[in-house]
């Protein structure tokens, strides 16, 4: 059983916001007493799935989630947008599969940076990326 | 807008990157580095990341991107202070930044510049298994 015990929500439409986007995301991690590595591997998670969002959707929102189970704290990270969808999520999860002129590392980077990974997308309505990192896991 | 400096020591151009990077600025900094390296002919670049807490996919692209950019224009680049949390979450992304050159602090990363241009005029160079010039 996973409890919420506090939420945030913050808007990305532009680059900058970004920054301010990844030092909340740190704030957040230090309060929970998250490892320095697992903090870096979160936050480089965060910044993947946000350049996307800009990329694709034109910006979107991402809602910071202090999650606990059992003795255990963590992090969820839940990024939607209102883009364009993506239509075969298998095919964006592929390592080196890129529609844009990036590495292709985005999304399956991603999935190996944190501890739980979840996407939904529908074309033309938007995608929802949910990612969690435990402080210690 | 934020810049990032682009310091001349004799024969080589150093950067330290002290804020935290986002896609413009590192786009920036990769122009104006290449822009540099043909202005000053410089040798060598050096690049001191050990402020940066996070590297993901765009700026790891963007660091190879100065090397290979650099290398054609006939200077050899150099990445110094990477902190250990950023080599681990790199490698875990899947980028193990293949053909730049790393040295753990600023003047391990100024002799191995040095010993790469002086390699290079004796056309003798030393290349490892995993394409890093030894020092």
């Amino acid at each position: 059983m996973v409890l919420s015990l506090s939420k945030d929500s913050i808007m990305v439409l532009r680059e900058q916001d970004v920054v301010l986007l990844r030092n909340r995301i740190k704030e957040v991690a230090v309060k929970i007493k998250m490892g320095l590595v697992n903090q870096t591997r979160l936050i480089t998670a965060a910044s993947e799935l946000l350049r996307n969002m800009l990329r694709y959707a034109d910006g979107g929102q991402c809602l910071i989630e202090v999650v606990s189970r059992g003795r255990e704290n963590g992090i969820r990270l839940t990024f939607s947008d209102k883009g364009p969808g993506i239509p075969d999520i298998a095919l964006a999860m592929r390592d080196g599969y890129s529609t844009g002129k990036s590495l292709g590392l985005g999304l399956p980077g991603t999935k190996r940076l944190v501890n739980e990974f979840d996407i939904k997308s529908k074309v033309g309505e938007g995608t929802t990326v949910t990612i969690l990192k435990w402080a210690n896991g | 807008m934020d810049k990032i400096p682009i310091l001349r020591m004799g024969a080589f151009l150093l950067v330290t990157i002290q804020v935290d990077l986002y896609d413009r600025l590192a786009l920036n900094l990769e122009a104006d580095l290449v822009q540099m390296v043909n202005k000053t002919s410089a040798k060598g670049v050096l690049i001191d990341i050990s402020a940066v807490s996070i590297v993901d996919s765009f700026m790891g692209r963007i660091i190879g991107n100065i090397a290979s950019m650099s290398k054609i224009l006939d200077a050899e680049t150099v990445v110094v202070g990477m902190q250990p949390a950023v080599a681990i979450t790199l490698i875990e992304l899947g980028l193990p930044l293949k053909g730049v050159h790393t040295a753990l602090d600023v003047e391990k990363g100024m002799n191995l510049l040095k010993s790469m241009i002086d390699d290079f005029d004796d056309d003798d160079q030393e290349v490892d298994d995993d394409g890093f010039i030894a020092e």
